[in-house]
């Protein structure tokens, strides 16, 4: 019976705190309830690291559950399960296909601390004042909408962000240099007969028909209008230069996972192919030489961003824009960056790199002593230089982003053909 | 009226009936109604179109696709019907002793205790170019260059297939030989025929349902798989499954759905044929 009654000791406890909640509501109530807040996000491996689940538990308190998907799992997931996310880590280009479900809501970017530090490439889409913006779905077409429940993107920066960006980076192929032996400088070269049965490409149709067009146009067999919205013409005509290398026995396999790209280039089954940057380093730290050569005719860039679930009210929204201010704020950024990705707010990363990071990583410069990625695995050596130069050297050579394209369904069909073929 | 021994006969059946209807028919009764669907990039719009089909069955693809997991099939069982007769065969009559017999049947059974997708990629440092088939034989003098058809090829494929799958064939025939009455057998020697007329006349004929059981496990693992041709092909190849899982990954779940209706149909044709060769319940 006693513990069902009051004591006065409990009752002047309760008292004081209520009269101290009422006094100063927010802290108070946000430090308790933020504790039991769990945000679930999902998206693909890439930034699905429990190191940034760890540290958002340190830094803002609340739980943070992640779960990797390959990216057609998590195009399916944000499209057809609403609910089972709060927070989805997807590229620009599922974005596109997304965001007309209405599944995702579009975020104040007032709200955002870093805002006007995001790298131009998300707001108006133009690296520097001179660029010239490239090819496909660029990631700041689908950035932004007119206002907070529309489907449809807006021309130019809004007040509504779709996605806030957090990571991307420019692709290219990866070679072996050691079993090449020779410079390579062309996309062309993956279709070139000395490497017939030593070639690979990714079997994810969206992206690796771009890695396609980018080699077509470079054998000069092909002149796009745009790589990243191709016409049925354009289609059939590089599926078919592709059916022809394939049956002439051009190509050892095609992959698509990362695990399989990184098995297919370190044992020396491929010594040429698509490849993402992670892969090249995996295969780097097997000891086993890799380049993610850059070619004249550019990059095939992509870029990855957060969006907010239809579903997130309340606490939790308040919760999940703290959590995107600070993904923005600099060790997320860093710790992404010296893996090899680029961070959206490069300057709010400086400050957790050392120099010598911030040298090789965004600068390109040599490095002065070995630098090694957030696991501690040695990247690069004492004097090495990053593949492809500074970022503005990278990223200023993008050709085309990742996209979809009108003529997606189509495309789909051709490239199952072309697998059957 | 219903009888007390109906009712007690319903309810033993129902739960295994309540199973089949959730598990099994809802879901193909579903699969049926959105093959008729339509679907846009992120959408599935409940329609009725024939759309799916009319885009499957006069696609040449698909008649490509089908004939090469028609290939698949068939190659695969005649090998692993070969091989699980022919092991069957020895386990049955060559060892005399039941334990011996159990323990070396149990031995063809140890590989099942890790998972097919392990034991299928274990195949591919061992068949790569500078794996350990090519190195062998190139130690041995036997070849100069590595075999490139050993790995990424339909060779490739086959031989998973036929690894993951020769079980399923020893199992149901190595049962039925065991189930033949063995003074047939010696009937049949009394009566002065020959070893092969033993094993034609008598013993190929009373395997039967076993091989039949066998033949129906290959065809469907075979005909319904996607992973093992996407794998040990290096994506170079294509069966009906794997356009069925290019769909569901793209999202073409109407398509997918198709797709799977008419693999549904074929396979069930195909048993359906089988059935009329040998009466399987009446054996069993």
């Amino acid at each position: 019976m006693s513990k069902m009654r009051y004591s006065r000791r409990s009752l002047l406890k309760t008292g004081a705190a209520a009269a101290a909640a009422s006094a100063l509501p927010a802290p108070m109530i946000w430090a308790q309830e933020i504790k039991n807040i769990t945000l679930r996000q999902f998206g693909t491996g890439v930034s699905n690291l429990n190191e940034v689940a760890q540290k958002v538990k340190e830094d803002l308190g609340f739980t943070l559950e992640m779960t990797a998907l390959d990216s057609d799992s998590v195009t399916q997931r944000a499209a057809t399960q609403p609910d089972s996310f709060d927070i989805a880590d997807i590229e620009y280009w599922i974005c596109k296909k997304v965001w007309p479900t209405g599944n995702l809501q579009a975020m104040d970017t007032t709200k955002l601390t870093n805002y006007d530090k995001i790298v131009g490439i998300f707001r108006d889409g133009k690296l520097t004042p001179e660029s010239v913006i490239a090819q496909g779905t660029a990631p700041h077409t689908v950035g932004f909408v007119e206002g907070p429940g529309s489907t449809s993107f807006a021309k130019e920066q809004t007040q509504w962000m779709t996605l806030v960006p957090t990571i991307y980076n420019a692709d290219t192929l990866g070679i072996r240099p050691d079993l090449i032996g020779r410079p390579i400088e062309s996309w062309a070269e993956l279709l070139n007969p000395e490497f017939k049965g030593k070639a690979s490409i990714l079997d994810i149709s969206s992206i690796g028909i771009m890695d396609m067009a980018m080699v077509c146009e470079a054998t000069g067999k092909i002149k796009y209008g745009d790589k990243g919205n191709m016409t049925r013409d354009e289609i059939d005509q590089t599926i078919a230069i592709f059916t022809e290398a394939k049956r002439a026995g051009q190509f050892r396999a095609f992959w698509k996972s990362f695990d399989e790209s990184v098995n297919l280039m370190a044992s020396g089954e491929v010594v040429i192919q698509s490849m993402w940057s992670p892969a090249v380093t995996a295969v780097k730290t097997r000891g086993i030489p890799c380049v993610f050569q850059p070619l004249k005719e550019g990059y095939r860039a992509w870029g990855g961003g957060l969006g907010l679930s239809k579903s997130l009210t309340g606490a939790k929204l308040d919760a999940a824009y703290e959590y995107i201010n600070w993904y923005l704020s600099g060790w997320v950024g860093a710790f992404l960056m010296r893996q090899g990705y680029y961070s959206a707010v490069p300057e709010t990363s400086k400050e957790f790199m050392t120099p010598n990071e911030w040298g090789y990583w965004f600068e390109g410069k040599p490095a002065e002593e070995d630098i090694a990625n957030p696991f501690g695995q040695v990247m690069a050596k004492a004097g090495e230089t990053r593949d492809g130069g500074s970022f503005y050297e990278r990223m200023g050579h993008v050709a085309c982003w990742n996209s979809v394209m009108d003529e997606n369904q189509y495309m789909v069909r051709k490239w199952n053909e072309f697998i059957a073929a | 009226m219903l009888r007390r021994s109906d009712v007690i006969g319903w309810l033993l059946a129902s739960p295994l009936v309540l199973v089949l209807l959730a598990f099994l028919v809802v879901p193909i009764g579903t699969i049926f109604v959105v093959s008729f669907w339509q679907a846009t990039e992120f959408s599935i719009i409940p329609a009725f179109t024939l759309e799916n089909y009319e885009f499957l069955l006069t696609s040449p693809v698909t008649y490509k696709v089908f004939w090469a997991t028609f290939q698949y099939a068939a190659i695969c069982w005649a090998a692993t019907l070969l091989i699980g007769f022919i092991v069957a065969y020895y386990l049955a009559f060559h060892i005399r002793s039941n334990n011996t017999r159990m323990v070396l049947f149990l031995l063809c059974t140890i590989p099942f205790l890790t998972s097919n997708i392990i034991r299928m990629i274990s195949w591919i440092p061992f068949l790569g170019r500078n794996g350990i088939a090519n190195q062998t034989l190139m130690e041995l003098g036997l070849i100069d260059q590595p075999l490139e058809w050993l790995l990424y090829s339909d060779f490739a494929v086959i031989l998973a297939f036929v690894h993951l799958n020769t079980l399923f064939m020893i199992t149901p025939i190595f049962n039925s030989m065991m189930r033949i009455d063995r003074s047939l057998i010696e009937a049949a020697r009394d009566n002065g025929a020959s070893d092969w007329q033993i094993l034609w006349n008598v013993i190929i004929p009373l395997t039967k349902p076993g091989i039949m059981i066998g033949t129906i496990f290959v065809l469907t693992l075979v005909m319904g798989d996607f992973i093992t041709v996407r794998f040990m092909s290096g994506s170079q190849s294509a069966n009906v499954g794997r356009l069925i899982s290019n769909d569901i990954a793209l999202l073409q779940y109407p398509s997918a759905s198709a797709t799977s209706m008419v693999l549904l149909v074929t396979v069930l044709m195909i048993i359906g044929a089988l059935m009329r060769f040998v009466n399987i319940r009446k054996e069993l």
